[in-house]
């Protein structure tokens, strides 16, 4: 029997983990991802978590653990944020390479100095040629059903690449909301045992990670392509399945939110991707023809998807992130996805770095400067530069 | 033996997967038959695997993959293995 739970992000992320039974958690805390760690530890604790808890040192030992248990073929799942993502980076390149589908939550905080504990998504973007599959959520519920989902998606026979699911600090993480929960049983339907595509193991003795010579090298990457590009066809499958077993639905690559006869559509992740949607509404009732694509999943990359939205509208980008140096992650794919195949225009704005509120009425601005032609060449600054 | 469908970097056992290594060998073990007591320290301590048990306990090397790094020499107490340097004998 479906039951609702009311609690935070992080909780509902711990529950759903322990829900898809993985054998070895290893995790090391940080803020704000910190109470998602106390949740699973809690369950060790009333015995409904029955794997193997590690405690680390640090991050990088972290996903190592994850590493060395998932290349013995069981389920792994760990979680981080900011920094400690950062200090796992030459791990994760490891993880996806060797392929083992490691899941594990990130929330989204600011990367220091510049001492700060608030939301933004450079920590996650700046991690997006590890080879992972990378979700954004935009409610508790999302990051539930997100989790379990991912399990599925990471370890089907035709992907085996690690899952990242990130989602905002304190917006999404400390924020609690009534979510439901479906039977244990359920789950390990939708569930199956991991089947591994290659384990360590006694019987059969291999040597994983040995020489490997530059032709077979590029074979391992364009094999990881093809596994990303498997999971753009089986995102929607699995989401397809979800709603049928359990009737929700957030989305595949991406959640369309009134976008019938729109003349832009604004694209936006996360929880400005929620907020957007009262902004969509207001925007409407004001008579403006708009609708929202939120993206869900940022790799694979839904380029077939944005061509479809451009061939029938303008767009309007928010980041809340920047690739320094160039611009926002989401403004430069969703232009490079464009790029001969429509003639749409693309305008984009920064906002809500460093854990700046972004309301649905500061969406709506940026909407209407958008809409009025009122926007620049390069992405602007929302709030810090005059359009 | 299991083979995996998966393009990532597995290695499965096998002789001499990197080619005839006994070519890198500058020094070579000279093996005296006569000392050996059999205590197959060599053996033991030979971490190419081509010091060859053979069924008395007597042992054999494998000149076409060992690389001469000496430790079977080492660790031999009764100093029935040395090392000579490759073409000096001849």
């Amino acid at each position: 029997m479906t039951s609702v739970m009311i609690d935070t992000g992080n909780y509902i992320a711990a529950k759903a983990a322990v829900m898809c039974k993985p054998d070895v958690v290893a995790a090391y805390p940080i803020t704000p991802q910190t109470t998602l760690v106390e949740g699973i530890a809690n369950y060790v604790g009333t015995g409904e978590f029955k794997g193997e808890y590690i405690c680390v040192e640090s991050e990088h030992s972290a996903m190592a653990a994850c590493i060395g248990a998932s290349s013995t073929g069981v389920r792994t799942f760990t979680g981080t944020s900011s920094h400690g993502l950062l200090l796992m980076h030459e791990m994760l390149h490891w993880a996806a390479l060797a392929r083992l589908p490691v899941i594990m939550c990130n929330i989204n905080r600011v990367i220091g100095p510049g001492w700060n504990i608030w939301t933004d998504e450079n920590d996650s973007i700046s991690q997006r040629d590890t080879g992972w599959l990378q979700f954004y959520c935009s409610s508790n519920q999302e990051i539930f059903d997100t989790v379990i989902q991912a399990f599925k998606l990471g370890e089907h026979e035709k992907v085996s690449l690690p899952v990242m699911i990130s989602y905002n600090a304190f917006i999404l993480s400390h924020t609690s909301m009534p979510v439901y929960v479906p039977d244990q049983k359920d789950v390990d339907n939708f569930v199956k045992k991991r089947i591994p595509k290659w384990k360590l193991e006694v019987e059969n003795p291999i040597t994983f990670g040995n020489i490997i010579l530059p032709h077979e090298y590029e074979l391992v990457r364009k094999e990881m392509q093809e596994a990303q590009e498997n999971a753009l066809k089986l995102i929607p499958e699995i989401a397809k399945e979800w709603k049928k077993k359990f009737g929700r639905f957030h989305g595949d690559l991406l959640e369309f939110y009134k976008c019938e006869g729109a003349e832009y559509i604004l694209l936006s992740m996360g929880a400005i991707g929620a907020e957007s949607k009262v902004a969509i509404d207001n925007l409407q009732k004001e008579g403006y023809k708009i609708g929202l694509a939120r993206v869900r999943v940022i790799r694979p990359f839904p380029i077939e998807e944005i061509v479809k939205l451009g061939k029938k509208a303008d767009l309007i980008v928010i980041d809340r992130n920047i690739s320094v140096g160039m611009e926002g992650a989401l403004f430069s794919e969703v232009k490079s996805s464009l790029y001969g195949k429509t003639d749409a225009k693309v305008h984009g704005f920064i906002a809500g770095l460093g854990g700046k509120d972004v309301t649905f009425g500061d969406i709506e601005t940026m909407c209407k400067k958008a809409m009025k032609g009122k926007t620049k060449d390069h992405q602007v600054w929302y709030g810090l530069e005059e359009v | 033996m299991k083979k995996y469908d998966v393009r990532t970097t597995i290695s499965y056992p096998t002789k001499g997967a990197m080619g005839k290594t006994g070519n890198w060998r500058v020094f070579t073990p000279i093996l005296d038959k006569k000392k050996c007591v059999k205590c197959l320290r060599c053996w033991i301590y030979c971490p190419e695997a081509t010091v060859i048990r053979n069924k008395d306990d007597t042992v054999d090397i494998d000149y076409e993959y060992c690389k001469g790094c000496g430790i079977c020499a080492d660790v031999c107490k009764v100093k029935a293995i040395v090392m000579e340097r490759v073409g000096e004998k001849e």
